[in-house]
């Protein structure tokens, strides 16, 4: 149990700085995320944690301690490596108990301890096995429960569930979850899987070539969303970006091709200036001719099913727009949708800094 | 179906592997015949008189202590040979396999001595360990030994150790460090994390997952040391003081050319030959099971 603090690390190699800096207060028995695209820095974060990576600048401090000059074993860590890194000549049992006869635990109590973790994981059939005669799935379930059985006060996850197929993945994740909260133990995740990341995560972590964009809980990242960038990597199909202008009074956003929409608050501070519209495709709704305020030239329609995505241009413009529509949908290519959304559904971005920008 | 493709009848192919064939034939099939055949031979000094004796030359040899000496001063000197430039290049691995930095400044440099030729080798420790002239010697004078690996067997053994020894570090060190630059970061980083100093990290998960390596370097540098030391022991101590250096191979030059003994000697060799070819065996055998990551 324990409580993680970021101090404004940084991470350099060489003249190369990859991390400008994160703060971050992680709360006890909290299960966090970090997410971003790849090279963002994300693996370095986490295993500066670890102990794994130097700290070139800044404080981590788990628990009560500063940890900048404890070795990862003094650290009271435990990690999930993405290839699962078993041990590949100790079975299944030993890859559990190498870390619990290092610190010296009595036998009868390791032998307690790895059959109570792996009945948890359902890996009791296996104990014997050495990791090359496991499934992917299997492996990464040992992985996990080399991590659960040393009972560390932190958990760290580098994308654990990358190498598994999709149908697996999901399953794990959600059992990933539940074992979080079922030990309460503090996980720090890392992953670039937007949806991996809104559904474990309390709270999220967005890092972006170095850069913390936004921290908070996945609602807070989907509704207020503080930076385009953001805006843009949660949420799937990705939010509509649209150059406008906002009106004399502040009040609307007026696009290109002449159309105009309502603005969720008064932007008059920046009256006249360009501005980035975004608009996430399942807000935009189709309505018939009750408050229509644009439209949609329609090209491309897919079906998903329970929703159909329909791809065309917006309003009277030649940008792309994709909208997402509850249910099945019967539309023809070149049919013009009315579409209607709510102004609080609208974000208002600055087009060179990316930032949020509110009335 | 599928069509074989047909080169016409050409003497291309024939050419082309004649070297190798004709290299193989002449310096290895034809030797090796040779000596098979002569071990069946017993041949008088002045080469006047042949006689066909069939295998009493091999059962001369069994029952002969000197030979059985030798064998045994041979596997003492190749197990010794294997060990220590093993360990040694092991050692040196470890390290290297820590520093990334300039490690191709360190496998540049630890390569050198074995482009050395055995014998340019062996005269190397010879100046150093001279009786009379060498820095070693001054130096053990200095700390109150005496060497002299002229009269003393047990120093030429040593001396003749090292020598080899030092030769096959550097092939050992590309191996070991290639073996062990190939397992995962990982698996040393989970190590780390469950607590694992750095001495426990290379015997509990380096040292295991080098293991076929290990093997396959042990065979190698048994068989170095009883086929290929022939020069280091002939520049370093000829064989003597009285023998004590005197290992199998040595000893088939020493019965055949210098005692004339051509049967003996190529009786010898056939036994030298039969050791090489079971060791080649097992290490084909064996050292295809591979450790999986
Ligand atoms: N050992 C290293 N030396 C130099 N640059 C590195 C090293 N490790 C990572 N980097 C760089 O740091 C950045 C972040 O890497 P990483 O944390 O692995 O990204 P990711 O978010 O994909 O996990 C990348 O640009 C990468 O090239
Ligand atoms: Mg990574």
């Amino acid at each position: 149990m324990a409580e993680i603090h970021l101090n404004k690390v940084h991470k350099s190699y060489g003249a190369d700085e990859v991390l400008h800096g994160v703060d971050w207060h992680i709360r006890d028995g909290e299960f966090v995320v970090i997410v971003g695209p790849s090279g963002c820095g994300k693996s370095t974060l986490l295993r500066m944690i670890a102990g794994l990576e130097g700290i070139s600048q800044g404080e981590i401090s788990i628990g009560e301690r500063v940890v900048n000059d404890l070795e990862p074993a003094e650290r009271d860590i435990a990690m999930v490596f993405q290839n699962y890194a078993l041990y590949p000549h100790m079975s299944v049992y030993n890859n559990m108990a190498y870390g619990l006869k290092i610190k010296g635990i009595a036998k009868d109590e390791i032998e307690k301890r790895v059959n109570r973790t792996a009945e948890i994981l359902e890996i009791r059939d296996y104990l014997k096995r050495s990791p090359r005669q496991l499934s992917g799935g299997q492996r990464q379930r040992v992985a996990m429960g080399r991590a659960i059985v040393r009972e560390p006060s932190v958990f760290l996850f580098d994308e654990p569930l990358s190498n598994l197929d999709a149908k697996l993945r999901v399953q794990m994740r959600l059992e990933i979850k539940k074992l979080q909260e079922r030990l309460g133990i503090t996980s720090v995740y890392v992953t670039h899987d937007q949806v991996e990341a809104m559904t474990l995560g309390h709270r999220l972590m967005v890092l972006n070539g170095g850069y913390v964009e936004q921290l908070g809980t996945p609602i807070e990242l989907y509704e207020r969303p503080a930076t385009a960038f953001v805006a843009g990597f949660i949420g799937s199909p990705s939010m509509n970006f649209l150059d406008a202008k906002i009106s004399e009074d502040g009040k609307k956003a007026v696009f290109p091709g002449g159309d105009a929409l309502d603005l969720p608050g008064d932007l008059a501070k920046h009256a006249n200036h360009r501005v980035t519209v975004g608009m996430r495709p399942e807000h935009l709704q189709v309505d018939e001719g009750k408050s229509e305020t644009t439209s949609q030239t329609v090209q491309v329609v897919e079906h998903l099913g329970a929703d159909t995505l329909v791809h065309g241009t917006f309003g009277s413009g030649n940008s792309d727009l994709i909208v997402r529509l509850k249910g099945i949908r019967t539309i023809g290519k070149g049919e013009v949708l009315p579409l209607a959304i709510d102004p609080r559904n609208i974000h208002v971005f600055d087009p060179d800094s990316g930032k949020r920008l509110d009335s | 179906m599928l069509k074989r493709v047909h080169f016409g009848p050409s003497w291309l192919p024939f050419a082309l592997v004649a070297p190798q064939i004709i290299i193989t034939v002449v310096f290895f099939i034809w030797p090796a015949s040779q000596a098979l055949y002569q071990s069946l031979l017993v041949e008088d000094p002045f080469g006047l008189k042949t006689e066909f004796v069939w295998f009493d030359n091999f059962i001369e040899l069994f029952g002969d202590e000197h030979y059985l000496g030798a064998f045994q001063r041979t596997i003492f000197f190749s197990f010794s040979v294997a060990f220590l430039s093993m360990t040694f290049a092991l050692t040196l691995a470890a390290m290297a396999d820590r520093v990334i930095k300039g490690a191709t400044t360190y496998r540049t440099f630890l390569i050198w001595p074995y482009a050395v030729a055995p014998v340019v080798s062996g005269a190397l420790w010879v100046f150093m360990f001279d009786p009379t002239l060498g820095i070693f010697t001054y130096t053990l004078g200095a700390l109150g030994y005496e060497w002299n690996h002229k009269l003393n067997g047990g120093e030429a053994m040593f001396l003749v150790i090292i020598a080899s020894a030092w030769k096959q570090v550097a092939y050992n060190f590309l191996f070991f460090l290639a073996a062990m630059q190939s397992i995962p970061k990982s698996l040393i980083e989970a190590a780390a994390i469950d607590g694992a100093g750095p001495t426990r990290r290379f015997f509990s998960i380096i040292l295991p997952l080098i293991s076929p390596t290990t093997f396959f370097l042990m065979v190698i540098n048994v068989v170095f040391a009883f086929f290929e030391t022939f020069g280091i022991v002939h520049a370093v101590t000829a064989g003597g003081p009285a023998k004590a250096t005197e290992i199998l191979v040595y000893k088939v030059f020493n019965d055949g050319f210098i005692g004339l003994d051509l049967g003996g000697s190529a009786a010898q060799s056939v036994i030298l030959m039969l050791i090489v070819i079971s060791l080649t065996v097992i290490q084909f055998r064996y050292v295809e099971k591979r450790v999986e990551y």
